[in-house]
């Protein structure tokens, strides 16, 4: 893999720091009049999403990150790895292991399309759309006649979200949630 | 700002762009012209102190200089700098007149930052008592490189007293300072060009300042070397320095050497980034947008 030095870094480079794939979203020369200079670089570590800052002198270089990001159907799961295919038309699937699938595991559903990313051609992080149709399988029943006060109760979904739903909501319903925040958008059915 | 020098007797001089000799200061860059020999000025300092020497008395130049470096939001590689120089004058008198032609600037730009604005003035070792509880003219290598170490996540190899002292200045201290400020009295490996002298409780220091602005480094004045010799010992030193690190190689400006032998009267001199000075007067954080045609950079 190819290597880059400071003059290189920009938004969406994909580099390997202290044997993790990374993501830089900002680089800011800084450069006193009589000065060594320094790039302020903020990134994200693509297997735990965690951003931080972190501090280069100007010409030193990092090594790139083969990583590539790829839609893929969501399949099943065995208890131990989720499988997805891919929508190329080549049918190739993947396995994800529970540190790659960690906060998409609550929003899965068998046939949808979710966003892998690949590092080394192995999966480390799944994310679902930003908007998802589930069916509610348990909630509270409704209560009448409240729904100008826009309260909420919880409600369970198929793939295991829980989300606060408005008091009419029932079971049987599908929704439509934001995964981002988990919050509610709309009823799709009924 | 011509109106400004006009007024104060100050004569406006242009000096060339192009010239067989440049800045030998480890971190600036010059750009070379080999089909000329030259190098296009970082700043036109050497040019300037020749006059001085030859008899001029106070002058300026408000022009375009470059230099070879990373564009950011506050950097282009061709800028316009207003440099000048006022014999007879010390550096607290330079500071004065620095004070005041930033409240004309603001004040004819209209300014929210009226033109009343006060420009606080604070010594380098102030600042990092204040901030790291250490005297920056005394501090060791390793104490500093664990204070870098506790402030930032910072990758770095081969980092003098100097470097630590610049970083943690520019990464910690800049962000807080207050909107208008001089620092002064620099550490003696960061003179430069300018004198050295023991200040108030005997610490020899160099006798410099630099105006911030908004946290941004704006202008840099010194109270000027004289001495040919000293100035020849520390043109050799830079130009060690960087055969050490593997930077470009410049050669020595005998011409100035000659004319400080022949003696430069005792002067203060500052130069002054405009594009920043505008920047900071109408309150823009990035210097594509103060100049027509910027300096492309990466998408960051």
């Amino acid at each position: 893999m190819a290597t880059f030095s400071t003059s290189e870094f920009k938004s969406g480079l994909k580099v390997l720091i202290d044997g993790e794939p990374c993501s830089i979203l900002e680089n800011e020369v800084v450069k006193p009049g009589k000065g060594q200079a320094f790039n302020r670089v903020r990134m994200r570590n693509l297997k735990n999403g965690r951003v931080w800052e972190r501090t280069y002198k100007s010409g030193e270089s990092l090594e790139g990150a083969d990583v590539m990001e790829t839609d893929m159907q969501y399949l099943y799961t065995d208890g131990e790895f989720w499988h997805f295919m891919k929508t190329d038309g080549s049918f190739e699937q993947i396995a994800a292991d529970e540190s790659a699938i960690t906060d998409a595991k609550i929003w899965l559903k068998e046939e949808d399309i979710y966003t892998i990313v690949l590092w080394n051609d192995a999966p480390i992080s799944v994310t679902p759309q930003n908007f998802v149709e589930l069916e509610v399988v348990d909630t509270d029943p409704g209560l009448k006649g409240d729904t100008a006060q826009g309260g909420t109760k919880p409600a369970t979904l198929s793939s295991g979200a829980v989300v606060k739903v408005p008091l009419f909501v029932t079971i049987g319903d599908v929704l439509r949630v934001d995964t981002r925040t988990s919050e509610y958008q709309n009823r799709v059915t009924k | 700002m011509r109106e400004f020098f006009a007024q104060r007797g100050v004569l406006e001089v242009d000096t060339p762009t192009l010239m067989p000799t440049t800045a030998t200061d480890i971190y600036i860059d010059s750009y070379r012209v080999d089909s000329a020999a030259s190098f296009l000025q970082t700043s036109p300092e050497f040019a300037l102190k020749r006059l001085l020497a030859a008899g001029s008395g106070s002058i300026y130049q408000l022009g375009k200089v470059f230099r070879r470096e990373a564009p950011s939001k506050r950097h282009n590689h061709e800028f316009t700098l207003c440099e000048w120089y006022r014999v007879g004058m010390n550096l607290n008198q330079l500071m004065d007149e620095v004070e005041a032609l930033v409240q004309t600037v603001f004040s004819a730009a209209g300014s929210q930052r009226t033109a009343a604005i006060k420009i606080e003035r604070l010594s380098y070792r102030a600042l990092f008592e204040t901030h790291f509880a250490i005297d920056p003219h005394r501090v060791s290598l390793d104490k500093l490189a664990a204070l870098a170490e506790q402030s930032l996540d910072i990758v770095a190899a081969d980092l003098s007293r100097t470097d630590y002292l610049q970083l943690l200045l520019s990464h910690c201290i800049e962000p807080n300072l207050p909107e208008a400020c001089f620092i002064f009295d620099y550490p003696v490996e960061q003179a430069a060009l300018a004198r050295l002298e023991n200040d108030e409780v005997g610490q020899l220091v160099a006798r410099r300042f630099e105006l911030f602005l908004g946290g941004m480094e704006v202008a840099n004045g010194y109270f000027e070397l004289l001495d040919q010799a000293e100035q020849r010992a520390r043109f050799v030193a830079d130009i060690a320095e960087r055969a050490r690190r593997g930077f470009d190689e410049v050669p020595i400006d005998e011409a100035l050497l000659a004319a400080l032998a022949e003696g430069m009267p005792e002067c203060s001199g500052v130069a002054l980034g405009v594009d920043r000075l505008v920047m900071a007067a109408l309150g823009i954080d990035d210097i594509a947008r103060v100049i027509a045609f910027p300096q492309p950079r990466p998408s960051a």
